[in-house]
């Protein structure tokens, strides 16, 4: 018995233990909750209802839209802003880019809540008027430095000789770049926006404190149905979202795995 | 305008970055047509000197002409010359096919013409039916032969080769070798070839540019270059070598190792001190036999394959090294022969250490950054005199702190019974020594020279 139980712990398998009972516990048994709750009606039977809803009342279905369109004008705005920088910092002398790096990593220390009050703080001090706009930014805010980190993690690690070779064989700086930094640079892109377009679907903190509650994302509908004890809609809800982000990150399986060896955040 | 007949003009380059010189006012005149190898160790100059040819790095001074136009403001992508890297820098994005066509589709050439010239650059690499391939599944020597096949593509005027078969395996590298030097006949282009390999270099080029510490040590084709280096750098570089110190007693006599020897240079003077260079094969072990030169003690021999490879040492303490066919065992004595056309004579770049000092007091004198202690003297304090010493009144310790001042070895030459190292200090002089003891190769120490050694006289204005 006892020398079983040495047996069990000098497996280096055994060691997994506590982390596969906490995944079991804190992430498989709620999405099999989420999956029970959606496919249930208010009085506990199998139905659809819940499904039939969200089609049916446009108000929820609107939400999720006007969501997918702000975390997509983020992700742009934020490939827009960060590539450049991303660019402009792998080309520095690797000392001063990774001073300039950590200086861009540094906000992200501080809890989104902190930040994003500190933010309205700003917008009221240079009244400025908060809703849409304010949104934006403050997403943008928020989520860009998950876009340059990536992007200049792949760019830096590149070959410098690939460059040469390219104006070796006759290519301008400007088809240098299009040619072979941009399309090489795809899997830190890639990265970035599974990084930012995915989380910013849900958020609802940010859109709740930038837009005095005036602009409703999706993650504030899911939030504000099961606060008011509509678990059932709610779950239903989550669910729809998660299949959602699953089929996106499906088309980007496939460059999904050289990013993350390559463009890796951490 | 007359053309000249070179394709490639390099005049009075220098290269420094801001802590070192790399290309020390070096030119040179590539033919048309010229299969051209830059050798020398690593840290030598020569690859920055092809990076300057490729337009990657611009020169500090100097000017580069490429077929009779200068160079020197015109980008990489505008030059007549294409590159083959060492680490073949194919684009993992593209196919074989895209990789080779990458320059043509930039030139917009016809879709027909890229596809034919791309299929015949293939052929020419032996690498028919790889078009669809994906670069990163392809073995070193295939990535190479497409890295050659994207520069040939393009027919440039010049082709340069920055040390492309260094990341091949043994068998490779022959057999890529005599692939390169057929391609460099059936293109007639020029090929400027950078490697520090001096085998490779001897086998493949028309003209070979041995360089060290950024300068060029001499120019010449392969069999000058082995049968007559001009210094001791060239003779140690290339090729195994016995170089011996001796004096040059007349035309044609040289003695070296106690006895006197006939040659065949002319025109050192009488009594010069002199290199001499013995190559291995061209020592003759004649067993016992009456008509030895001189004798010897064999200590090893070795197997090499093709021959034996023995040191044998003199009576007089000299260590000689010798390839013949036949065996002989350690121990044995043997009796040997050289002829007069395989010794070659060298004129000494030096033989003594000269440098530049500053008089401190009638008993001290500033050099190489410290003050030494030196015999009694004269001369004003504070002026400035020429310090000589003899190679072997330096005394190297093994602690740079036990010296007076320090520096690190750079070069080691073996003299048969003296190893000749050179020792550069901290502000960059070179100091040459005369040593019976075995150091190595940017090891640091400290540097002693007894106050008797010192020769100070003053510069003459």
């Amino acid at each position: 018995m006892r020398s079983n139980i040495i047996k069990f712990f000098s497996r280096r398998r055994s060691w997994t233990l506590p982390y596969v009972l906490f995944l079991a516990v804190f992430v498989v048994m709620p999405l099999v909750l989420i999956m029970v709750y959606a496919f249930q009606a208010k009085d506990g039977g199998l139905s659809l209802e819940n499904f039939e809803r969200f089609i049916n009342q446009p108000e929820a279905a609107n939400t999720f839209i006007y969501s997918i369109g702000i975390a997509l004008i983020t992700t742009i705005i934020c490939i827009v802003l960060g590539y450049p920088a991303a660019y402009i910092l792998s080309r520095m002398k690797l000392s001063t880019a990774r001073v300039v790096v950590m200086l861009f990593i540094l906000p992200m220390w501080i809890n989104v809540l902190v930040r994003t009050l500190a933010t309205v703080a700003l917008f009221d001090f240079l009244t400025l008027p908060l809703g849409e706009g304010a949104l934006i930014f403050g997403m943008v805010y928020n989520f860009l430095p998950f876009m340059v980190y990536p992007i200049y993690n792949v760019l830096q690690k590149m070959d410098h000789s690939l460059i040469e070779a390219a104006e070796d064989l006759g290519a301008t700086p400007r088809q240098v770049f299009t040619r072979v930094v941009f399309p090489l640079s795809m899997p830190g892109i890639v990265s970035g926006v599974m990084m930012v377009f995915m989380p910013t679907i849900s958020t609802f903190a940010i859109s709740e404190l930038l837009t005095m509650n005036n602009i409703k994302l999706f993650g504030t509908t899911i939030q504000e149905n099961i606060n008011n004890g509509m678990w059932h809609y709610g779950a239903a809800l989550s669910l729809i979202m998660l299949v959602i982000i699953g089929i996106t990150s499906l088309f980007t399986d496939s460059s999904s795995e050289d990013a993350a060896n390559d463009g890796g955040l951490l | 305008m007359v053309k000249s007949n070179y394709i490639i003009e390099i005049n009075n380059i220098t290269k420094s970055f801001p802590d070192k010189v790399v290309l020390d006012d070096v030119s040179l005149s590539v033919k048309k047509g010229e299969f051209l190898t830059i050798l020398g160790p690593s840290g030598c100059g020569k690859t920055t000197l092809l990076r300057l040819l490729a337009g990657f790095n611009t020169a500090t001074k100097g000017e580069i002409r490429i077929d009779g136009e200068v160079m020197t403001d015109i980008p990489p992508h505008k030059r007549p010359v294409n590159t083959v890297f060492q680490r073949y820098a194919l684009f993992p994005n593209y196919n074989v096919f895209d990789n080779i066509a990458f320059g043509l589709k930039l030139q917009k050439v016809d879709k027909r013409e890229i596809e034919q010239r791309v299929k015949r650059a293939l052929k020419m690499v032996g690498m028919t039916d790889y078009e669809h391939r994906d670069v990163q599944s392809l073995s070193g020597g295939q990535q190479q032969r497409v890295a050659i096949a994207r520069a040939i593509v393009n027919r440039p005027q010049v082709l340069l080769l920055d040390e492309p078969l260094a990341a091949l395996d043994l068998k490779m590298r022959k057999d890529m070798q005599m692939e390169l030097k057929e391609m460099h006949r059936s293109l007639g282009i020029t090929f400027v070839y950078v490697t520090h390999d001096q085998e490779e270099a001897l086998t493949l080029s028309d003209t070979i540019v041995v360089m060290n510490e950024g300068k060029i040590q001499q120019i010449g084709t392969p069999t000058d270059i082995y049968n007559e280096p001009c210094n001791a750098f060239v003779a140690d570089f290339i090729g195994e070598s016995n170089i011996l110190n001796a004096t040059m007693v007349r035309d044609r006599l040289v003695s070296f190792m106690g006895r006197e020897f006939e040659c065949i240079d002319e025109g050192f003077g009488e009594n010069t001190p002199v290199d001499v260079v013995i190559r291995p094969e061209d020592v003759y072990i004649i067993g016992n036999a009456e008509a030895a030169m001189f004798r010897g003690v064999v200590r090893s021999c070795i197997f090499k394959g093709v021959h034996y490879e023995m040191f044998v040492d003199t009576p007089d303490g000299y260590e000689i090294q010798i390839q013949d066919y036949n065996c002989f065992e350690p121990g044995q004595e043997v009796g040997m022969m050289i002829k007069p056309a395989d010794i070659h004579v060298m004129r000494k770049e030096r033989t003594e250490n000269h440098v530049v000092g500053k008089v401190i007091d009638a008993t001290h004198v500033e050099l190489l950054g410290e003050t030494f202690e030196c015999a009694e003297h004269d001369l004003a304090a504070g002026s400035e005199v020429d310090v000589a010493f003899d190679f072997s009144a330096v005394e190297l310790t093994d602690d740079p702190d036990d010296g007076v001042s320090w520096g690190t070895i750079r070069f080691i030459l073996y003299k048969g019974d003296r190893y000749h190292l050179t020792v550069r200090t901290d502000e960059g002089e070179n100091v040459f020594v005369d040593t019976h003891d075995v150091w190595e190769d940017l090891d640091e120490v400290g540097i002693k020279i007894a106050p008797s050694e010192l020769h100070i006289s003053p510069i003459a204005k």
